[in-house]
């Protein structure tokens, strides 16, 4: 049954945040509302505010956060990698969105940004999540190319243009989690649902012309929760960095699991 | 190390109302609402069966501000669940699931909505009104 409600020792609003001021003679100042959870303290998550100047701060939200933990709080723990949305490590809810910090520009958040780890999973540490079951779902779906045929000797395993285009939109995915995040179906059933990233890479291989599994890959989604809780709120969609469409590729599994049955 | 139990982090509380998110919830809740509404339409045809006196009580509740209110709900309710219904059998063949299209069909199911219910209910009013 679904939880609307936060459990009470995860309220973040119980307990006042700190706030940290602007330096004195900043004109262009962004309040930057950031969740806190310390795991080693004894207090409940609390939000507090850091006021910024814009003046003297990158474009991005990570770059605020990175100037916040230079300058103004070195205790603010946050994952960052490659600062131009390709690792996926900066993923978090930003403005109510799911997103990576690095690609969102401040300028597009109107008034405070408030911050917030990823939502609906275990707070490690800040806007730290455990994304411990994202992984092993996407394990599950053994992304990897799965053959019965020996592969030619003299050459790789071809495919045609068209084949190949099939599969290069899914393969740009991430693993951000910023779409399985975002999805209410998986906030209340991520422990049988497999979510919107782990079945778009299995979509991923499923179409990818040069893989054998197809039939058993099929099979092993074809479950009332690991794919059917899929129900079409496009979050996940809407939340993709990448711009990738996930919802669409769950549309399409589900396709082919009925076209096999004729 | 974990010191103490880890917190789980702001859902529901935190996310931004998406459009067509709304509007899935919505299809949930027209749906419960059909299921809660079927039981007063099952009482209005048994006591149309039962005879004048019971259909004289039931109409006299339906009659009622409130069953008017309950009625235009219900109506609004399976016009909702209706257009959207047909809006998850075109998803389902795999069509309309762009951003841009997901949420255009998406508006045209609320218009839809709100015209079928203003028709359906202009339609009642109308035979209400004949002898």
């Amino acid at each position: 049954m679904a939880e609307f409600k936060l459990p009470a020792d995860s309220r973040y609003q119980d307990v006042p945040g700190r706030t940290h001021a602007a330096p004195a003679g900043a004109t262009r100042v962004k309040t930057f509302r950031v969740y806190r959870f310390d795991p080693d303290g004894t207090d409940k998550p609390r939000i507090d505010n850091y006021a910024v100047d814009l003046d003297r701060c990158g474009p991005m939200v990570l770059d605020a956060l990175l100037k916040i933990k230079n300058e103004i709080d070195p205790t603010l723990t946050f994952r960052r990698s490659c600062r131009e949305g390709i690792c996926g490590s900066c993923a978090m809810n930003i403005d109510g969105l799911n997103t990576l910090a690095c690609t969102k520009a401040i300028d597009e958040v109107r008034g405070d940004v408030r911050i917030f780890p990823l939502p609906h999973l275990p707070v490690v540490k800040d806007l730290v999540p455990d994304l411990t079951n994202f992984y092993a779902q996407y394990a599950a779906i053994k992304p990897w190319l799965q053959t019965r045929t020996p592969a030619p000797p003299d050459r790789e395993r071809l495919q045609s243009k068209e084949d190949q285009e099939k599969v290069d939109r899914p393969s740009a995915c991430i693993l951000c989690a910023c779409c399985s995040t975002s999805c209410p179906s998986y906030w209340w059933n991520s422990d049988r649902y497999l979510g919107p990233a782990a079945i778009l890479a299995a979509y991923r291989w499923i179409v990818d012309s040069r893989d054998e599994a197809t039939g058993e890959r099929l099979d092993a989604l074809d479950d009332p929760f690991r794919l059917y809780r899929c129900h079409t709120i496009m979050n996940c969609t809407e939340a993709c960095p990448k711009d990738l469409n996930p919802a669409k590729a769950i549309a399409e599994v589900k396709k082919l699991l009925v076209e096999r049955q004729h | 190390m974990a010191t103490r139990p880890r917190p789980l982090s702001p859902h529901l509380q935190v996310y931004r109302p998406m459009y067509t998110m709304v509007l899935s919830m919505t299809h949930r809740l027209t749906g419960l609402a059909l299921a809660l509404g079927l039981w007063l339409l099952a009482a209005w045809l048994w006591a149309l069966a039962e005879g004048p006196a019971a259909y004289g009580r039931i109409h006299g509740l339906l009659a009622s501000p409130l069953g008017l209110l309950l009625g235009g709900a219900f109506a609004l309710a399976y016009w909702y669940h209706f257009c959207n219904g047909l809006r998850h059998l075109q998803w389902d063949t795999g069509r309309g699931l762009e951003k841009a299209s997901a949420r255009r069909s998406g508006t045209i199911v609320v218009i839809a909505t709100l015209a079928l219910t203003a028709l359906t209910l202009a339609a009642l009013a109308h035979a209400g009104g004949r002898p």
